[in-house]
C-alpha cells in the first residue's frame, strides 16, 4: 500500500495511538453511567472519539491522492536537540536533581549553559559572541527577575550561597 | 445610557497611577516582544504571564491586555518593515505594507496601521461596553445543558473558521480535551492519568503547554528553515504623516475594516486573524479609484483595513470571554488561565460580582490603544533597531525567558521538563501539519465541558435528549451542526481554502 498523504497518515496514527491509550487508561477508573458519571466516563468517550477521528484521517490519507504526497520532509535534529537540551540543562542546573545527587548550581550557571547549548542550534559556535550574549542575559535576568520582580530563584550554587 | 456610566466607573479604576503604569508596561513589553519576527501574541502572553503573578488581579489583567495589544501592534510593524509577519494576523498586512515601505512610504504605512488600529480600538471598546451586560444577563439563565452546547458550538466554530484540515483540527480539539482530563477529578477525587507523579495531581500546567507548543515548537521550526534574506529598512523612516489623498482613501477602508472586525471577533475562532483576512478580501473587491495604486503594489487601503479589522476583532473577542466565560481563540484561552491563577472564574458572574474589574479592564483597553499610538509612532526608531538584531541572538533569549517563566510558575523544575516535552510535541505537530491553537482551546475548555456534561445528565437522570429538548441548547447544537455541514459543502470548502491562501 502506498500512502498518498504522508503527513496526514502519521498524524492520524498519532491520534489513534493517543486516543486508544487514553481510552485504555480510562477503563482503570470507575466508568459509571450517564446519570452518574465516574471519572473514567469522559476520557473513555473522548479517547474512543479521538481514535475514530485518527482512523478517518489515516483512511483518507491512504486513499485520497494529494499533490506530491504531502511528505513530512527531513527532521531538524540539530535545532530540536539543542533547544530541548538547553531547556533540560537549564532545569537541571537551576534546581539540581536531588534524586541523582546533582546539586543546584543556581541561575547564573544555568543561563550560561542554556545560552551556549541553544546557540549550537543555528550553526557553529561563535564562542566570544555567545559568551557576551550569555553574560548580558545573566546580568539582565538577575536584575529583572530576582531584584525587581523578587522571584524565588537561586542565583548562585547552593554550596556557595550556603 | 447605563453603559456610559459603567464606562465612567471603569475609567475611575483604570486611571490610577498604578494601573496606568501597568498598562504602559504591558503595552511596551508586548510591543517589544511582538516586534520580534516569529513570536505571536500567544507565545508573547505565555512568556510574560509570570511577570503578572505578583500583581493584584485588576492590574494583572490590565497588563495582560496591554501585552496582547502591544504584541498585535508590534506584529504589524514587523510586517511592514521586514516583509515577515510578526504574527499570523499580520499576514495580509505584509502584502501591501511591505510594498509601501519599499516605495519609501514606510512612514505613512505605519501611521495608517496606527490610526486604523486606534479607531478600531475605540469602536471595539464601545461595542464591548454596550453588548457585554445584556449578553451576561442572558448567560445567567443558562443551565448546564446550554453551557455544554455552547462550548460545542464554540469549539466547532473555532475549527471551521480556522485554516487547514477540518478533521485534523477536530482531532486536535479532542486531544486538548483529553490533556485537560489529566489530574484530580473534582467530582470523585480520583487522580487520573497522573502516573503517580505528584506534580500532575493538579493537572498539566497550561503555561507549559502554551510555551512548549507555541514557543519552543515555533523556534525549532524557524531554525529548521534556511536563513531567509531579511531586508530591514533600517534607514530612517521619514514623514510619518500620510498625505491628504491617503487620508481620503483610508478613511472608508478603516470604517469597513472596523465593522467587519467587530463582528468577526465575537465569533468563536474568529478573532484577529479571520478579521484581517476578510477585511483585505473585501477591500480587494472594491473598485480602484483613478490613479490609485493597485493592491499588492502598496495600496494604503490594504494596510489600513486589515489592521483596523484585526484590532477591532481582538477587542470584541473579549465579549464571549467576559460574558460567557468561553474563550473564542487561543489568546483568550490564555486569558482564562491567567484569570484562574488570580482566582477569577470567567463568566457572567464577573460582571455582577466584580464590576470594577470588568469595567476597569474595558476602560484600560481603550487607554492601552491610545498608549500604543503614542508609544509606537515616536518610538519607531527603537523598534527598527530591534528588528535588525540577528535571530541567532534572539532565540536563545526567548528560550531563556520561557524556561525562567515556566519554572517560576510553580517554582518547580517539573514544569521545565513538561515544557521541553511539549516543545517536542509542538515540533511534531508542525511537521505533521497539525494546528496547535485548537489543542489549547480544548485543553482550557476540557474540565468545564466535563463538568457541565455531568451536571446536565445528572439533572436529566441520564437522559441524553436533554441537549435537544431544551430549545436554547438545541438551537446552539443545530448551529454547530449547520456550521459543519456548510463547511463540508464543496463550494464553501473551495472558498474557504482560497480565503486562507492569499497570494
Amino acid at each position: 500500500m502506498r500512502v498518498k498523504n504522508q503527513k496526514d497518515f502519521l498524524a492520524g496514527l498519532l491520534f489513534m495511538a493517543v486516543g486508544l491509550a487514553f481510552a485504555w487508561g480510562a477503563t482503570h477508573y470507575p466508568i459509571g453511567r450517564g446519570a452518574h458519571m465516574g471519572p473514567g466516563y469522559f476520557p473513555l468517550v473522548l479517547g474512543g472519539l479521538l481514535a475514530f477521528i485518527g482512523a478517518l484521517v489515516v483512511f483518507k490519507a491512504a486513499v485520497i491522492q494529494t499533490e506530491g504526497g504531502n511528505k513530512v520532509g527531513p527532521w531538524a535534529w540539530r535545532p530540536l536537540l539543542c533547544i530541548l537540551g538547553a531547556n533540560f540543562a537549564f532545569g537541571i542546573l537551576l534546581a539540581g536533581l536531588p534524586g541523582l545527587g546533582i546539586p543546584s548550581l543556581g541561575l547564573v550557571a544555568a543561563i550560561y549553559a542554556l545560552t551556549f547549548i541553544a546557540s549550537l542550534a543555528s550553526g557553529p559556535l561563535r564562542f566570544k559572541e555567545v559568551f557576551v550574549l550569555a553574560s548580558v542575559l545573566a546580568a539582565g535576568s538577575s536584575l529583572a527577575f530576582v531584584e525587581l520582580l523578587q522571584l524565588q530563584l537561586p542565583l548562585w550554587p547552593a554550596f556557595v550561597a550556603g | 445610557m447605563d453603559w456610559l456610566q459603567h464606562l465612567a466607573t471603569g475609567f475611575g479604576v483604570a486611571f490610577t497611577a498604578q494601573n496606568l503604569l501597568y498598562c504602559f508596561i504591558g503595552c511596551l513589553l508586548g510591543t517589544l516582544i511582538g516586534v520580534l519576527p516569529g513570536i505571536g501574541p500567544v507565545a508573547t502572553i505565555a512568556m510574560l504571564l509570570p511577570a503578572t503573578y505578583a500583581l493584584p488581579p485588576v492590574a494583572a489583567l490590565i497588563m495582560l491586555a496591554g501585552i496582547y495589544y502591544g504584541a498585535q501592534y508590534g506584529g504589524s510593524t514587523t510586517a511592514i518593515l521586514v516583509n515577515l509577519p510578526g504574527e499570523s494576523s499580520s499576514v495580509v498586512t505584509v502584502i501591501d505594507g511591505y510594498q509601501m515601505a519599499r516605495a519609501g512610504r514606510a512612514g505613512p504605512a505605519l501611521a495608517a496601521a496606527g490610526i486604523g488600529s486606534f479607531f478600531a480600538g475605540c469602536a471595539g471598546t464601545l461595542i464591548l461596553a454596550a453588548f457585554a451586560p445584556p449578553l451576561a444577563e442572558m448567560a445567567i439563565h443558562f443551565g448546564p445543558a446550554e453551557y455544554f452546547s455552547l462550548m460545542v458550538l464554540g469549539l466547532i466554530g473555532a475549527v471551521v473558521l480556522a485554516s487547514g484540515s477540518l478533521l485534523k483540527a477536530v482531532g486536535m480539539i479532542v486531544l486538548g480535551l483529553l490533556l485537560g482530563v489529566v489530574g484530580t477529578d473534582v467530582n470523585s477525587g480520583a487522580v487520573r492519568f497522573a502516573f503517580d507523579v505528584p506534580e500532575l495531581i493538579d493537572g498539566i500546567g497550561f503555561v507549559a503547554i502554551a510555551m512548549g507548543v507555541f514557543g519552543y515548537g515555533e523556534i525549532i521550526a524557524n531554525l529548521s528553515r534556511p536563513e531567509e534574506e531579511r531586508e530591514v529598512f533600517s534607514a530612517k523612516v521619514q514623514g510619518l504623516m500620510p498625505t491628504r489623498e491617503d487620508f481620503r482613501r483610508m478613511t472608508p477602508a478603516i470604517l469597513r475594516g472596523t465593522a467587519l472586525g467587530s463582528v468577526l471577533g465575537v465569533l468563536p475562532g474568529g478573532g484577529a486573524l479571520l478579521a484581517a483576512f476578510a477585511a483585505y478580501t473585501v477591500e480587494k473587491k472594491t473598485r480602484l479609484h483613478p490613479g490609485e495604486v493597485p493592491f499588492g503594489k502598496g495600496n494604503i487601503r490594504g494596510v489600513a483595513s486589515p489592521e483596523s479589522a484585526n484590532n477591532a476583532g481582538s477587542q470584541t473577542s473579549f465579549i464571549p470571554l467576559l460574558t460567557l466565560g468561553i474563550p473564542p481563540n487561543a489568546v483568550m484561552a490564555l486569558m482564562v488561565g491567567a484569570m484562574t491563577i488570580h482566582d477569577i472564574q470567567p463568566g457572567p458572574q464577573v460582571l455582577t460580582h466584580n464590576p470594577e474589574l470588568f469595567w476597569g479592564l474595558v476602560a484600560s483597553m481603550w487607554i492601552g490603544n491610545l498608549m500604543l499610538v503614542v508609544l509606537n509612532l515616536p518610538l519607531i526608531g527603537i523598534w527598527i533597531k530591534l528588528l535588525s538584531v540577528p535571530y541567532r541572538w534572539l532565540f536563545p533569549s526567548i528560550v531563556l525567558f520561557c524556561a525562567i517563566g515556566v519554572y517560576t510558575t510553580n517554582n518547580n523544575s517539573f514544569d521545565v521538563w513538561m515544557v521541553g516535552a511539549f516543545g517536542l510535541a509542538g515540533y511534531v505537530f508542525h511537521k505533521l501539519g497539525m494546528e496547535p491553537a485548537p489543542l489549547l482551546l480544548g485543553f482550557i475548555l476540557g474540565p468545564m465541558m466535563e463538568e457541565y456534561l455531568r451536571r446536565a445528565l445528572l439533572l436529566s437522570r441520564g437522559d441524553w435528549s436533554v441537549f435537544v429538548t431544551r430549545p436554547l441548547s438545541a438551537g446552539l447544537l443545530a448551529a454547530a451542526a449547520l456550521l459543519l455541514v456548510l463547511v463540508l459543502l464543496p463550494a464553501v470548502k473551495q472558498t474557504r481554502q482560497d480565503a486562507f491562501t492569499e497570494d
